[in-house]
């Protein structure tokens, strides 16, 4: 069974992937460079306060705008656990997947967690426990499963072609 | 029970009748990228353990985010990406210059209606406005599109916008799409699919539906359709296959913009759906007015506002920057007087390509300055810093506001 347990980084609705990462960041060959600016249009200490297996809970429409892949691999790279959101974006939603970042879009998270609480996820049955009680939400479909699995779209794509 | 047109393409490609909520894997007739997320594509591809792209036939790549490079980083990628189109054998590359990507590949007729087209780059569904299905999506996506000629999608729902009327005077389809993102909001039709229908959707420019399309991203959207006609033939240079959503198809949910009596609006600075009459904000002061980008870059949209400028000056306070979606339009803009009618008047015409919308160069706005932009976000921090602000208005606003030098309703000018 996938758990995963760590502790809360809140924000709100319509996270944009332009202050996750900001556009004068990206045209860098160096992945380090964009962990270290993660969130930093909401909160410029954000990178030096998140910690490993920390978890983002955010609100209505994670990740919305461009479709920079940089904003999921500042997070992931940043040490994030997970993301648990209201709803997300649709493409931040493919490119987490596709690099391996857990995702759970869990209706009410917003308003059971505070900043600082240590939530539970479980994977498999889409299960988030908060100290204001447990919130079910729709586990990821076997198939994207699979790809997370994998550890990203590339490996799933080495796992499974013929030959 | 009938289907939507957005599942009979899917369905089509497929192989199989697939509806609203299926997971399925789709053959991909087109796909292309662009130099900003041309490095992380690549990187994927390199990293799948294959030599060659499944069909060089069915990519493009446009270079249109940093044109020119504006610093040696940005060189490096393009560079980077030239050599990769070179070693996998891909015509359709377009350098700087071009135009931006969304202008680009339709204009030079890579798509037809009917076909399954992704993008790397969200505003991808711009060329659902040729009545195909088209979406936006990352880096890696694209890589296993390169790889495999397949990508997976979950089958959306469909919301009809239905646009009665005709819009009126120095009325645009930007103010049409303003208000319908008011209405859905920024998450309203996340994982569906927007189909535009209606008179107003009908009576307008191809060029114009594609500002329809370009924005529905903006509402969460995987698509904006518009059903092809002669005029998205005649764009496009070709014809293709006419998909229809049936009469008795299951539609989420249905709603209805009067576009007859739609006045001009604004998108107030934070949020693309925060949107009100220029109205209401009419006399506030702008540093920046930007005519260009994606979403209104063509032609008829630098022909509206030059027939507002011209004879008049931009505002002393205001820097006026203008730039042609592509090298066709900005000739055609060149030969018939457009682009004189702004320079004349005192604007900045800029490197054809997505030019100040993403913030870095050509541009960027400074602490506390306002920009009025044509572009298609406005969130903190887009056009440069992130105590900036940007409001999102049709080209005939931001002309007129540009010479006035505060937030000006076009009707008047």
């Amino acid at each position: 069974m996938a758990t995963i347990r760590g502790r809360v980084w809140k924000f709100g609705d319509d996270v944009d992937t332009d202050v996750i990462i900001p556009a004068k960041y990206l045209r860098s060959v160096d992945h380090s460079v964009w962990p270290k600016h993660v969130l930093e249009g909401l909160d410029p200490t954000f990178s030096s306060k998140v910690k490993s297996g920390d978890i983002i809970v955010g609100g209505k429409n994670f990740g919305c705008g461009s479709s920079r892949e940089q904003a999921a691999l500042a997070i992931k790279d940043a040490g994030v656990s997970a993301v648990v959101a209201e709803t997300f974006a649709r493409i931040f939603f493919r490119n987490a997947i596709n690099n391996g970042l857990s995702l759970v879009e869990c209706r009410g998270i917003s308003r059971a967690v505070a900043e600082g609480d240590v939530i539970e996820i479980n994977l498999d049955t889409g299960e988030v426990k908060t100290k204001a009680g447990t919130l079910k939400s729709l586990p990821l479909p076997p198939f994207l499963q699979e790809i997370l699995q994998s550890g990203g779209l590339v490996e799933y794509f080495k796992r499974t072609r013929k030959g | 029970m009938g289907s939507t047109a957005v599942e009979k393409i899917i369905s089509a490609a497929a192989g199989r009748a697939v509806s609203a909520g299926d997971f399925t894997e789709v053959p991909v007739d087109f796909s292309y990228f662009h130099d900003g997320t041309g490095q992380l594509t690549i990187d994927a591809f390199s990293r799948m353990g294959i030599d060659r792209i499944l069909d060089p036939e069915r990519v493009a790549i446009v270079f249109d985010h940093s044109v020119p490079p504006y610093n040696d980083q940005a060189a490096t990628l393009q560079a980077m990406v030239r050599r990769f189109a070179r070693e996998q054998k891909i015509r359709r590359f377009h350098d700087l210059g071009e135009g931006i990507c969304h202008e680009v590949v339709p204009e030079k007729g890579y798509v037809a209606p009917g076909m399954v087209v992704i993008g790397a780059d969200s505003h991808s569904c711009t060329l659902g406005s040729f009545g195909l299905f088209a979406s936006g999506v990352g880096a890696t996506d694209l890589a296993y599109i390169l790889a495999s000629g397949k990508t997976w999608l979950k089958v959306p729902e469909t919301i009809e916008v239905d646009c009665s009327g005709v819009l009126g005077e120095k009325v645009s389809s930007k103010d049409l799409i303003l208000e319908i993102a008011r209405v859905l909001g920024t998450d309203g039709a996340t994982y569906m699919a927007l189909e535009f229908v209606g008179e107003a959707v009908r009576s307008m420019s191809q060029s114009s539906r594609m500002t329809m399309s370009n924005m529905a991203v903006e509402t969460g959207a995987k698509t904006g359709f518009i059903e092809a006609d002669e005029k998205t033939y005649r764009f496009l240079g070709r014809e293709g296959r006419l998909f229809r959503t049936d009469r008795d198809a299951a539609i989420a949910r249905r709603v209805s913009v009067d576009a007859g009596s739609l006045v001009p609006k604004v998108a107030c600075p934070g949020s693309v759906a925060n949107v009100k009459p220029v109205s209401e904000v009419e006399g506030t002061p702008i540093d920046q007015a930007f005519l260009g980008s994606c979403t209104n870059g063509r032609y008829e949209d630098l022909l509206e506002g030059a027939k507002i400028i011209r004879g008049k000056r931009v505002h002393q306070d205001v820097r006026f920057i203008v730039i042609p979606a592509s090298r066709e339009i900005q000739k055609r803009a060149q030969r018939d007087g457009l682009l004189d009618a702004f320079v004349e008047a005192g604007a900045i015409i800029g490197v054809t390509g997505c030019g100040p919308c993403l913030g870095v160069h050509m541009g960027v706005l400074g602490e506390g300055e306002v920009c009025i932009s044509t572009s298609n976000r406005n969130f903190i921090g887009r056009m440069g810093s992130m105590k900036s602000s940007v409001y999102l208005a049709s080209p005939q606003t931001v002309t007129a506001s540009a010479i006035e030098g505060k937030i000006t309703d076009p009707r008047r000018a």
